[in-house]
């Protein structure tokens, strides 16, 4: 048996992207539902603290989204659509089903990360990641960090750990010094963005920042002592205490692909009023390209307001959607991953973490199914989300997800019927 | 003679002989271990898959190696091959993950437990090992397993193995072997195959080893796509030790009923549990049924009540080639330069080592290990061939 | 101020500021790794949002749960792979 939900306005994800639907729709008087997985609204950007610290602008919105009346379920992972218009939950409160007419997915995105020798040390952590395990109540204060892969995304935790008390001792950029300080350049037609970065830079105050850098070894015994980066300068070593390495953000796609929506050149094709291939069905957000907060809280609008049935309202949002994608292609542009990325893995280094399959052997395979097939990679709990995203660069394949359950789920919940007692 | 086996990816120029001696179309585990057995006999071998090695009901099943009773050909097949794996054994790579689980064969009931007496008596008067477990034997065997059973019969021989790098070693450990991927067949010659590409590859006869897709090639072939359903858990070791079939499983594998599960569960050498089985006629849709993946799953939490807070992590939909009196097609098609060796149902697996040796046994003229009459294409063709 | 509560981590009695999620719960024990890879490697959490399942232990009996989606909560039964 199962608790069941019904709405007009289903909404997955509660990050900025999701937020900003439910809130519009909700406001726009559809009985508005938003899930999300995590214990606490917010999303990765927008998450909070142990002791509910909300960043400023995410406090505006969760604001507006109470006020809107919409309702929220927390710590609830879509697994499966049992049926039209259904999808199947499972949280630690039992299974859920939610019924639905319209559907906004805002599944946001995760890090991408790269396989180097002596990456599956504990304590080298995805950059977003060791964020969000302080905000969860880790203790960072005088930790050695080093922040290291690419994209804004590593000023941004350097500033927050710093603030929390950690010793950056250095932030290392893969992009090379010409883009990053194009990029630099590139936000001053940006005043929102300027401003976040003056007052991360702020906040950050002298900090060794070096581009054209990427890590290359980390070493350790049991846990992880010191790493070896490659930098303009040649190589060097830092001996640290935690290691906060991301590669970029890659798009939550596998609850789109689920339901079939259509995947173009790796993000969720969407209309003008972020609606995917299957009626009904919109998304909003990093799924349909990464661009941060600004570009997930317009697609989050125009989706609430086009599901809520208010295209007109939707409309007006138009611009600043326009506006915010500009700075998506910018961001692909400045931070695309360097080739020498690729050759950073030993033979015996370690690419799928899940089932500790080697880069040796997956080197022998002619593509992503065959890998699978043969060696096991992305056959475990992850189902590809680490080692498949990292595959996709390192060997150019297809590691396309799409069978249930999107998450893994008990048998119990799997097992359980479509039939609910209805909230 | 080739002296090592190579593999032709689609694209590339290739420098062919004028023509193989065997062309075997599909690299699922019964075409790669027929490939593996001609070429031990220094024949020249071509196989040729429209995709990948093993990419079809070879990677969708269990991977568990059974001897079976339902009738004595199925016996006889079943129970050579067991052996014949158990020779091949040792040269498997460690991949492979064979591990000598055993199967216990479940019964829920006094009328159940009458069958497992049966077959002991079966398995005894033909020389296979089994072992009549009563009620406490089997909750000892397996913990896990719900109190009430009856009792069960423990086959300790029978395998679990990983299919697909079987087939990928088959073929590649043996000189001899041509391999083309990412080639699909438009047509089967009377020497040779045609490709979807316009290019042809000669050869004196040609094996049909392409399980379900079998009639697509030879028309008139009565192998019908049986569908089924599994689910694999995360890591849980120990929480079963042996495969563990219902007696009932047997009412579902005979039967011609369109649809119906069975408690079929078996333990990987990873501690995950995959869970099954589902059989489903006329559905050609690859797409996952959730009713039927609903009901297998409650099937398997009636034996193994523990089963429900496990956590599954991957769900996939496999097609069985099936034939109408549930017996493989092994052997030659009236006109003889085509072979088959399909119709497997869910005893690919089990039976592909011991296809290959009755199918190569036959072609090259030799006195076939068992008696191959049972399974040859002829008993299903007396009004069929063009 | 957060209140405090208690669980019991790998037999042990441990005190958390309320609020905390499980895997931030462990590194404050110390405790940079939880989980065991299938070739014994040592792990502990790396993506913080519950993608890498990296950071899995058992939680009141129950395995494969995701300590950096687990708020500790009073009572609560965790063990890590040793």
């Amino acid at each position: 048996m199962s608790n069941g939900h019904q709405c007009d306005v289903l909404v997955i994800g509660g990050g900025p992207a999701g937020i900003a639907a439910a809130t519009c729709a909700a406001e726009s008087g559809a009985s508005t539902l938003l899930v999300d997985d995590n214990p606490r609204l917010g999303g990765q950007i927008w998450r909070s603290t142990a002791a509910n610290d909300i960043p400023g602008q995410a406090r505006r919105w969760l604001n507006k989204f109470k006020a809107s009346g919409c309702r929220a379920l927390c710590d609830v992972h879509i697994v499966d659509c049992i049926g039209d218009k259904v999808l199947r939950g499972e949280s630690g409160r039992g299974i859920q089903t939610f019924m639905y007419s319209k559907l906004v997915l805002a599944t946001g995105a995760r890090e991408r990360l790269l396989p180097f020798p002596g990456w599956t040390l504990p304590n080298v952590f995805a950059a977003g990641g060791l964020q969000a395990l302080v905000k969860g109540g880790a203790p960072i204060q005088r930790k050695r960090v080093v922040v290291a892969g690419t994209g804004p995304l590593l000023l941004a935790v350097a500033s927050y750990l710093k603030r929390r008390g950690a010793k950056i001792l250095c932030v290392a950029e893969q992009a090379p010094w010409e883009r990053v300080a194009h990029f630099g350049v590139g936000l001053w037609s940006r005043p929102t963005k300027l401003l976040q970065a003056a007052a991360m830079g702020a906040a950050l105050g002298a900090v060794d920042f070096k581009a054209g850098c990427w890590p290359v070894a980390a070493r350790g015994d049991g846990v992880l002592r010191e790493v070896d980066f490659h930098g303009s300068g040649g190589r060097f070593t830092l001996a640290c205490d935690y290691l906060a390495c991301g590669f970029g953000l890659v798009p939550n796609l596998e609850l789109p692909r689920l339901l079939g929506s259509e995947v173009v050149n790796g993000f969720v094709a969407v209309d003008e009023w972020q609606q995917t291939s299957i009626a009904g069905v919109y998304c909003a957000g990093e799924p349909t390209g990464i661009g941060g907060v600004d570009s997930a809280l317009a697609e989050g609008h125009i989706a609430g307001l086009a599901a809520a049935g208010r295209r007109h309202q939707a409309r007006s949002f138009f611009r600043s959607r326009a506006t915010a994608r500009e700075f998506e292609e910018v961001l692909s542009a400045t931070f695309r991953l360097r080739p020498e990325l690729r050759s950073l893995c030993g033979g015996d280094t370690l690419v799928c973490r899940c089932e500790d399959v080697r880069f040796d052997r997956l080197r022998q395979m002619t593509g992503w199914r065959e890998a699978k097939l043969q060696t096991r990679c992305g056959m475990g709990s992850c189902q590809g989300r680490t080692c498949g995203t990292a595959a996709e660069f390192l060997f150019g394949w297809d590691a396309v997800h799409t069978r249930p359950p999107v998450f893994p789920a008990r048998v119990e919940t799997l097992a359980a019927d479509t039939v609910a007692s209805t909230n | 003679m080739w002296p090592s086996s190579e593999s032709i990816e689609p694209g590339h120029s290739l420098v062919m002989p004028s023509s193989f001696d065997i062309a075997i179309v599909g690299a699922g585990i019964v075409g790669a271990a027929c490939a593996a057995e001609f070429a031990r006999l220094d024949l020249r071998v071509a196989v040729v898959e429209r995709d990948i090695i093993g990419g079809g009901a070879t990677a969708a099943g269990m991977g568990h190696i059974v001897v079976m009773d339902d009738s004595e050909p199925q016996f006889a097949l079943t129970g050579y091959s067991r052996r014949l794996w158990q020779e091949l054994r040792p040269q498997l790579p460690d991949e492979a993950e064979y591990e000598t689980s055993g199967t216990i064969w479940v019964a829920a009931d006094d009328y159940e437990m009458r069958e497992v007496h049966r077959k002991h008596r079966y398995y005894a008067e033909r020389g296979v090992s089994t072992e009549v477990l009563d009620c406490r034997a089997l909750a000892e065997a397996e913990p896990s397993l719900r109190g009430g059973l009856a009792g069960g019969l423990y086959v300790p021989d029978d395998a679990v193995v990983y299919p697909p790098v079987v087939a990928r070693f088959l073929i590649q450990s043996t000189p001899g072997v041509k391999l083309f991927l990412g080639s699909p067949v438009r047509e089967i010659l009377h020497h040779g195959v045609r490709l979807e590409s316009g290019d042809s590859i000669l050869a004196d006869k040609v094996v049909n080893a392409t399980g379900d897709a079998a009639p697509s090639l030879t028309p008139g072939l009565k192998v019908m796509p049986r569908k089924g359903h599994l689910v694999i858990t995360d890591r849980y070791p120990g929480f079963i030790r042996h495969q563990l079939v219902e007696l009932g499983y047997l009412k579902s594998a005979h039967s011609d009923s369109n649809e119906s599960v069975a408690f079929n569960v078996q333990p990987r050498r990873t501690g995950q549990i995959l869970i099954g089985s589902s059989r489903q006629y006329g559905v050609s849709d690859k797409g996952i049924d959730r009713t039927i993946v609903r009901s297998m799953l409650k099937r398997a939490a009636q034996y193994l009540p523990g089963i429900g807070s496990l956590s599954a992590i991957r769900c996939w939909t496999g097609f069985r080639a099936s034939t109408p009196d549930k017996l493989p097609l092994i052997g030659p098609l009236p006109d003889q330069n085509l072979y088959l060796a399909t119709g497997h149902e869910g005893l690919g697996i089990t039976t592909s080592l011991a296809t290959a040796r009755l199918l190569v046994s036959h072609a090259t003229g030799r006195e076939t290990p068992i008696d191959i009459a049972p399974y040859l294409p002829a008993r299903m063709m007396e009004h069929q061939h063009a | 101020m957060p209140e405090s509560i208690r669980l019991i981590i790998n037999r042990e009695s441990v005190d958390v500021p309320e609020g905390t999620t499980l895997a931030a719960a462990l590194l404050r024990l110390g405790k940079a790794a939880v989980h065991r890879s299938p070739s014994g490697e040592l792990r502990g959490p790396v993506c913080g949002m519950g993608v890498c399942f990296e950071c899995r232990v058992a939680v009141n009996g129950r395995g494969h749960m995701r300590s950096c989606q687990t708020i500790c909560e009073p009572g609560m039964e965790v063990r890590t792979d040793e």
